[in-house]
């Protein structure tokens, strides 16, 4: 399951030195738990991001392993320290190995 | 698609059977998880935060938040779901507050529970009861 896999983050465009901003992050996947079954009872397979990280400038944020009980669309919030100019880089790492990527520059001022 | 009388039979006893089994296995697998995690070590009582709702209409998402003062990491367990892990969130150098929130499935009403490394290496647990309305694993 790869397709229609949107990733949206929500990062202030500019703060201060030193600044924690909160991060807002949304992803629309399936998260197929491996508990459902189809009309004919068969289990539908797992199928889910199974770990999302989030790193300023190559130094890391946050890293959240997933499991199969999150929701669909796995969404997170979260706080982050701004210390200079920069960009953000979100990874969703997906079961079937896909890895989606997003980037969001940040400004001082 | 067509079943026999007996076909039917036999399906329903397999998915009662499916059922079962999850729910019998996961008294162990908890203790097991929380210690793979902690190391066996003690846990206090206090310095970490669960925020969950108290009645949840519908366990598909369920918005829960975790933190704790001075964690590396948090692990959440619901420990009523199929699978009992949820997630575990390690902070980095970064992470301008310890806490984090997402949205979680539950299956039913149960209590989550949050255990948070310390950078001292202590760990600290925490867990909260949510009543679950409509379960969310569709089983």
């Amino acid at each position: 399951m790869a397709e229609g896999v949107t990733p949206r983050v929500k990062v202030p465009k500019s703060a201060s030195a030193g600044e924690v901003i909160t991060i807002k992050t949304l992803i629309s996947h399936q998260m197929e738990s491996g508990q459902r079954k189809d009309d004919d009872g068969n289990v539908i397979p797992r199928s889910i991001i199974n770990r999302f990280t989030c790193e300023f400038n190559g130094e890391n944020v946050i890293d959240i392993k997933m499991e199969p009980a999150m929701s669909t669309n796995p969404y997170f919030e979260f706080d982050a320290t701004v210390p200079e100019a920069g960009d953000f880089k979100f990874t969703w790492y997906d079961d079937d190995g896909s890895v989606y990527e997003e980037t969001k520059s940040i400004t001082i001022g | 698609m067509d079943f026999s009388r007996r076909e039917t039979f036999g399906l329903g006893l397999g998915a009662l059977a499916l059922m079962a089994l999850p729910v019998g296995a996961s008294a162990s697998t908890i203790e097991e998880m929380i210690a793979e995690f902690t190391g066996g070590a003690d846990m206090a009582d206090t310095g970490v935060t669960l925020t969950a709702p108290e009645i949840a209409e519908n366990g598909n998402t369920v918005p829960i938040a975790v933190s704790a003062e001075g964690a590396s990491s948090i692990l959440v367990l619901a420990t009523g779901n199929p699978t009992p892990s949820v997630g575990t969130f390690t902070f980095g150098p970064l992470a301008g507050a310890r806490s984090a929130s997402t949205r979680i499935r539950l299956a039913k009403t149960q209590e989550l529970v949050a255990i948070a490394k310390l950078e001292d290496g202590t760990f600290a647990r925490t867990s909260a009861e949510v009543k679950v309305t409509i379960g969310g694993c569709g089983g």
